[in-house]
């Protein structure tokens, strides 16, 4: 029973990875209907920039959990500004095209400056240890990227349902030529938007770094089952986006401990073609207007 | 006139994706004085490159020409073709390696385990189109990327399948230069069907398919069928260009089922020209001669040339190489509407 309990813990964890990838994936997606493959690559960036502004500069880890996500977060409104821009008028497959050259650059110049092995990141003091939540102990790091991560979610649920901006990015969502006949200024919001995607991509990718092997290629691997989870969930449902993250994220903890390995790994593959087959649009997803 | 048809159609207004142009149809002699041209440039290759170059052309040629039937002809862009390049790749060398027959043979029947795989990851992607389809077919070409990582005792895992032959009926191959010619035949057959293809009746509702599934639909045709057959067809072209690499490299590593692999295939479609079916044929020359160029001059990071290519074509270059110059065939031969 412990060890179910575990299982199902630190499928909660990598869950909340997928989580966080999957809302920035759906946030991009619902306002410029692009999907961003360079999400993985600004997670990977997120983690080295924690890694190196430690290593180099002795920032420590709570500030990183802001720098980071700030400054790639801008750095991807100027790429938003530089290139996606450009091609959002076009069918959605050009920008997914550009992303992807976008992602072998990014994944390239890190390689280039610091090698492809993977280097260490140690947790900040206040959380290492482990926390006694009656049943068992839990490392309070995990605990604290769990409560982190929920939050997060929580935070921009409330954002998107009760706020002005959030209720402009949805109305915007749904139907942009109607919001813009009341006047409202779509285009200003696409670049905050995709920047606000990316920042979330920085900020799981600081979390990971203490957790997972920095290295410059651990955004992209991860990123190809982000988008079998967005494909479970809906990726036009923030709301089924996260849902499948956590989902996927405790059946493949289930999977690595009672299954064999190679069945383990492609659980997440297995649980999308099944969804293809019984709704294509996704658990969370409406069916698209017919193209 | 001649009797072939015009097979590309005018992109959507307002979608306009302009990566397809509307080709113009060069006079008969100009277009027979371009087939001899590139099969005299075929047959000189390997004397003007260095012959392993050439061959890998060949095959990524190939591989290009099956992804473009799919993105340029059916309008679905599949971003995981490594799964059915690199699983012929496998299979190919676990024939040639173990059952000993002439190479056409094993990549014979890679390419028709390639076509057989395809066929139930097809039948789940066809469900949906546009950029779905990408991440679909992309998350399970990962998925047998897994499978092979892990399926060691057949795959070896991180060293591949070594020494894979080159056996046919004795000759001797191990030369690139001959290998080169006896690997052109099976690639011109793919080309050709491939041309085949776009070119029959069920080509033609592959193209009414990409341009109004809807109204296909409406006048009865089976969408989903048109679109997995195609989908199994490219697969299997795909295939034959993944056997012949096999082959020509004499080993098989696990990067031939990675997701670069797949970005790169459609990255020598988009340089190409998508929808030009031989756009690839440039495409694979000038990326592979590139690669092997900066490899050769101890340039490391390849990725960051492929993906400021890949950046700059999407950006600026859409119509890609053939796509550039049939546009100026279009100028001064205008398409006859009737």
């Amino acid at each position: 029973m412990t060890g179910f309990l575990q299982n199902t813990f630190n499928g909660l964890v990598s869950g909340a990875f997928y989580a966080l990838l999957a809302l920035g994936l759906a946030v991009i997606f619902g306002m410029l209907r692009v999907v961003n493959f360079a999400h993985g690559a600004f997670y990977m960036l997120g983690a080295f920039g924690a890694y190196v502004l430690l290593a180099e500069a002795g920032v420590p880890f709570w500030w990183a959990l802001v720098i980071m996500p700030v400054g790639l977060g801008l750095l991807g409104m100027a790429l938003e500004r530089a290139f996606i821009h450009r091609l959002t008028r076009l069918d959605p497959l050009y920008n997914f095209l550009l992303t992807f050259g976008l992602t072998l650059i990014l994944q390239d110049l890190v390689k280039g400056e610091y090698g492809v092995r993977s280097s260490p990141y140690a947790a900040p003091a206040e959380l290492n240890g482990s926390v006694d939540l009656g049943l068992f102990d839990f490392p309070t790091y995990r605990v604290f990227i769990l409560g982190f991560a929920v939050c997060v979610c929580v935070g921009v649920w409330w954002l998107l349902g009760h706020t002005r901006v959030g209720m402009v990015v949805r109305a915007a969502t749904e139907r942009p030529e109607l919001t813009r006949a009341f006047g409202i200024n779509v285009g200003r919001w696409v670049t905050p938007v995709f920047g606000f995607g990316i920042a979330l991509a920085a900020l799981a990718g600081v979390l990971a770094a203490p957790m997972r092997a920095v290295n410059p290629l651990m955004g992209a691997d991860l990123i190809i089952v982000v988008f079998a989870v967005v494909v479970i969930g809906g990726l036009g449902s923030i709301f089924g986006s996260v849902a499948a993250g956590f989902g996927i994220g405790l059946i493949q903890a289930w999977g690595e401990a009672y299954a064999p390995a190679i069945l383990a790994q492609t659980l997440v593959f297995i649980v999308m073609a099944a969804v293809l087959l019984w709704r294509p649009a996704g658990l969370f997803g409406r069916e698209e207007a017919p193209a | 006139m001649t009797s072939t048809v015009d097979t590309t159609v005018e992109p959507r207004p307002g979608r306009a994706p302009s990566g397809l142009v509307a080709v113009g149809r060069a006079p008969g002699w100009v277009r027979y004085a371009l087939l001899a041209a590139g099969l005299a440039v075929a047959l000189w290759l390997p004397n003007g490159l260095y012959p392993a170059v050439a061959v890998d052309i060949l095959c990524w040629a190939l591989f290009a020409v099956a992804v473009d039937l799919l993105l340029g002809f059916t309008g679905l862009m599949s971003f995981g073709h490594a799964a059915y390049w690199g699983t012929s790749a496998y299979v190919t060398g676990l024939v040639a390696i173990n059952a000993g027959v002439p190479f056409p043979v094993a990549v014979l029947a890679g390419a028709l385990a390639a076509a057989v795989l395809a066929v139930p990851i097809g039948y789940l992607a066809v469900k949906r189109t546009g950029i779905y389809f990408a991440m679909v077919t992309l998350a399970f070409a990962q998925m047998v990327y897994f499978v092979a990582n892990e399926w060691r005792s057949v795959t070896r895992g991180e060293n591949g399948l070594q020494g894979v032959p080159r056996e046919l009926f004795g000759l001797d191959l191990t030369d690139e230069y001959y290998f080169y010619y006896a690997a052109l035949p099976i690639v011109l057959a793919g080309l050709a069907a491939a041309w085949r293809i776009v070119h029959s009746p069920f080509g033609r509702v592959l193209v009414g398919i990409r341009d109004n599934p809807a109204r296909a639909r409406a006048l009865g045709y089976p969408v989903h069928r048109y679109k997995l057959t195609a989908f199994v067809l490219s697969a299997f072209l795909a295939g034959l260009g993944g056997g012949l690499f096999a082959i020509g490299h004499r080993l098989v590593a696990l990067d031939t089922l990675h997701w670069t692999t797949s970005g790169k295939a459609v990255i020598v479609v988009v340089l190409g020209g998508i929808g030009t079916l031989w756009g690839g044929l440039l495409g694979a020359a000038v990326l592979v001669r590139l690669e092997d160029w900066l490899s050769f001059s101890g340039f490391e990071a390849v990725g960051l040339v492929t993906g400021g290519i890949f950046v700059l074509v999407v950006l600026l270059f859409r119509r890609g190489l053939w796509g550039s110059v049939a546009a100026l065939v279009q100028r001064r031969w205008p398409t006859r509407r009737n």
